[in-house]
Parts: structure tokens; C-alpha cells; sequence
């Protein structure tokens, strides 16, 4: 690596660092753009005690999934779990805490994490339970109730293609999470289905830009489909 | 008769409006979008990022990256955009979306609505729900007037965990649609063949009743 090239030759390199107890915060909408490699080299590690930020967790073998089989993880902060049985299992037996979170109020607490704003009000919750205990206030006449941002020690993220520098480009919905987990990590690490030459990439179609990433790698990838629907055609 | 689930969903499209961006719920809500009006331009919001999600795909057409809210394989409509979680609540919570449908476990005469956990069951979580009902002005709740054991929805004050407090202003059931202000339900419109009596009868939380209520008509 040299300069702004952030590309890395090898997972182990890639995941380097990843130390049992840290928060890891991982891009992706159900299994659809998630960095599965990425995902792969954590169980391959057998970091534990990890904290797990994510939409999600995952199905049975595949995605985050694959890091409850050797209970790698301590605790999802997520708004929708429990498409997996071990999940459900290691919930009800008290082997896995879950920090249940709006779905918007995730995403604007990486967002904001990544753009240095530690905290937030939204009205999103005020009067649930997810409110209790936290701070109230009112504005024009609304109650919203202060949510704190969350920074990963890591974060993981899956994009389409990035040129060397680590301007990336998410593909359809696979983009989800992604652009803001890739801020919130103090280690952003992306994985990419093709790496260009910088210059490659027209610089107004950048989603992602480069000074959010640090290590960069290419990857190929299964992704499989939660539920296929389709129609007669 | 009580409403059909087609019904309901034909029942809650009439609210719907040219140039609409509408997000609609799993379930019952999801079948809103088979009867968008002839000639009326509707857009559908899928809070994973896309506005503007078209049918199902065909077999050949299926893209593991391309997914709506509930996971399914879609498609984009034509003048469709994708965006990121963040800029798709940003639309949710900042009041960008015009009419909003989902479903619910519970109703109250305040507005108040459970709908995403039972205790004693399994949690599952809230996914994109509270963001919308805290987000939206215009909430149509779809739901069936009472539980199967015959237990009202519509209740003076939720039993169960709450979505949002205060956001709900109408709830379209399989035997009426009903408004919810000045803290009491307010009885609109009763289907096809359904008696005021069985509604109120139904109706757990304060109803006011109008000497005229319309029926719907199919």
C-alpha cells in the first residue's frame, strides 16, 4: 500500500486487529449487501465477545449468522433479528443480549457517528418503551427523545466496485446500510465484487468516497436470496 | 358482511391520491398497490432505499441485490430512485411521505398504536415501524376490527407495548373505517351489511356515532 491505495491482498490482512470484545458494524439489508467474505474471516478468527451492529443478524449459515454458531457474538444492536433458529436459541438462553433500534434511528446513529455529531433527537420512539430513560425534549410543540450515535472499532461493508482509493459504488438496493456503516468504523473495511485504477469511476457517481476507507479488498461472492418472489412471465 | 382482505385493501387504494409517495406495510397493506386507480400515478416507497419499487420479477429478471423491505426480489419502476438507509428515513422522518399504511396489533382512542410485540412471544423487533408512524402525517391503519378470540383492537388505552403514542388518525378495519380525534373513535363509514350495533358492540374504546353512517360501497 502506498499513498491513498487501500487495497489489501489477503482477508487475514484485511480483518487484521479485530480483537474479541470490540463493535463491529456491519453493512447490509437482511442478507442482501453484506459483506459475507468479511463475515467469513471473522468466524475464521474466532473473535469473541463482539458486539454486532446491524439491520440484522443473518440467517442459519449464511451471513452474521455464521458467528453465532461459536458464539462469537455477545450482542446485536439491531431493529429485526430472529430469521435464525440459533439466534433464538442463544436469546432465550441468555447467551445473547439484544439492543433492539428503530430502523431509521440505527441508520442516523452511524450516520451521525460518522459525521461527528454524538447524539441526536428524533421523535422516533418518544413514548415506548425504547424512549424510557432517555432524554426529553421539546421542540415546536413535539416531544423527541435524545439518541447517542455508535461508533464500531471496526466497520464492514460490502460495495459493487471501488477504484484503488476506495471510491466505491453500491449496486440497487445492496447500497441499504453500507455508506454509513463505512463511516462509523474507526477501521472501515470494504470488500467489492471489482477494483478499478482511480480515474476509472466517473467522480459524480461516487457514493462512497474514498477518505472513509481503509483497507480495501476484492472479493467473490454467493449472494444468496432470502425469499425469491417472482411472477409468471 | 365483514370486508374481505381484497376489500380492505380496495377500501384503503380510494384514499390514495395522483403522485402519491406511498409506503405500505407487510401484509394486508402490501396488497394496497394491486389497486392503484386506473390512470392515477402512485409511487411505492420501500424503506430498505428504493422509491419507486415496481411488481415481482420474473424468473429471469430476479437480482439478489435488488430487495424490497419485507426481503422479497422486486423490481424498479419506471423514474425509480435508490438511496441509502439514512436518506430513506430521512424521507420517512422528515415527513416526505404522503400517505403511509401498515398494519396493527392494537388502536386507542389517543392515537396510540402497538404493533410489533406480544410479550411472552418471541421478539422479533421494530424494523422501520416506529420511525413511520412517528414520521408520517397521513397513517392509515389496517387491521381486523377484533382479535380471533372476538377481543376489540380498539381499545380506550393499548395493552401492549407501544409503536407510537399519539400518531394514529385513521384506522380502516374489516367492519368500518374510523377516525381518531378529541380522544374518542369516531365511527365513518361501516361495510357492506354491518350493523352499527356490531361495531360499537366491537369497539372496546369511546365510539361516537353519527345518526347517518354510510356503507361502503364495492
Amino acid at each position: 500500500m502506498a499513498g491513498f491505495d487501500k487495497v489489501v491482498s489477503t482477508y487475514e490482512e484485511a480483518m487484521a486487529g479485530l480483537e474479541d470484545g470490540m463493535t463491529v458494524i456491519a453493512g447490509g439489508f437482511g442478507i442482501c449487501g453484506i459483506p459475507e467474505n468479511l463475515i467469513k474471516q471473522i468466524k475464521k478468527m474466532g473473535t469473541k465477545e463482539l458486539t454486532i451492529v446491524s439491520n440484522n443478524c443473518g440467517i442459519d449459515g449464511f451471513g452474521l449468522g455464521i458467528l453465532l454458531e461459536d458464539r462469537q457474538i455477545k450482542k446485536m444492536v439491531s431493529s429485526y433479528v430472529g430469521e435464525n433458529k440459533l439466534f433464538e436459541e442463544q436469546l432465550l438462553s441468555g447467551q445473547l443480549e439484544v439492543e433492539l433500534t428503530p430502523q431509521g434511528t440505527l441508520a442516523e446513529k452511524m450516520r451521525a457517528a460518522g459525521a461527528g455529531i454524538p447524539a441526536f433527537y428524533t421523535a422516533t420512539g418518544y413514548g415506548t418503551d425504547i424512549g424510557k430513560g432517555k432524554d426529553v425534549r421539546e421542540f415546536n410543540g413535539r416531544k423527541y427523545i435524545l439518541e447517542e450515535s455508535i461508533q464500531g472499532d471496526f466497520s464492514i461493508v460490502k460495495a459493487w466496485k471501488a477504484d484503488r482509493y476506495g471510491n466505491a459504488i453500491y449496486r440497487n438496493t445492496a447500497m441499504n446500510f453500507n455508506p454509513m456503516a463505512a463511516t462509523a468504523g474507526k477501521i472501515c473495511v470494504m470488500e467489492v465484487e471489482e477494483i478499478v485504477e482511480p480515474g476509472e469511476l466517473d467522480p459524480m457517481y461516487v457514493h462512497t468516497p474514498g477518505i472513509y476507507v481503509d483497507r480495501l479488498i476484492q472479493g467473490t461472492f454467493e449472494k444468496r436470496i432470502e425469499i425469491r418472489t417472482v411472477r409468471q412471465g | 358482511m365483514a370486508l374481505s382482505r381484497d376489500q380492505m385493501a380496495i377500501r384503503v387504494a380510494r384514499e390514495l391520491q395522483d403522485g402519491f409517495y406511498v409506503n405500505l406495510g407487510i401484509g394486508i397493506p402490501t396488497l394496497v398497490a394491486n389497486h392503484v386507480p386506473e390512470g392515477m400515478e402512485v409511487m411505492l416507497q420501500s424503506e430498505n432505499g428504493l422509491l419507486g419499487m415496481g411488481p415481482f420479477p420474473t424468473e429471469d429478471q430476479v437480482d439478489p441485490d435488488l430487495i424490497n423491505a419485507g426481503k422479497q426480489t422486486v423490481t424498479t419502476a419506471t423514474g425509480a430512485s435508490i438511496f441509502s438507509s439514512a436518506e430513506s428515513f430521512a424521507m420517512i422522518r422528515g415527513g416526505h411521505v404522503d400517505l403511509t399504511v401498515l398494519g396493527a396489533f392494537e388502536v386507542d382512542v389517543r392515537g396510540s398504536i402497538a404493533s410489533w410485540m406480544i410479550p411472552g412471544k418471541l421478539i422479533k423487533g421494530m424494523g422501520g415501524a416506529m420511525d413511520l408512524v412517528a414520521g408520517a402525517d397521513n397513517i392509515i391503519v389496517l387491521m381486523t376490527h377484533a382479535d380471533k378470540y372476538g377481543n376489540s383492537k380498539l381499545l380506550p388505552e393499548c395493552t401492549l407495548p407501544l409503536t407510537g403514542a399519539g400518531c394514529i388518525k385513521h384506522v380502516l378495519t374489516d367492519l368500518a373505517y374510523v377516525e381518531i380525534h378529541d380522544g374518542k373513535f369516531h365511527l365513518v363509514e361501516r361495510a357492506p351489511g354491518v350493523s352499527v350495533e356490531e361495531i360499537v358492540s366491537k369497539t372496546a374504546g369511546e365510539m361516537v356515532v353519527p345518526d347517518h353512517v354510510p356503507e361502503m360501497q364495492f
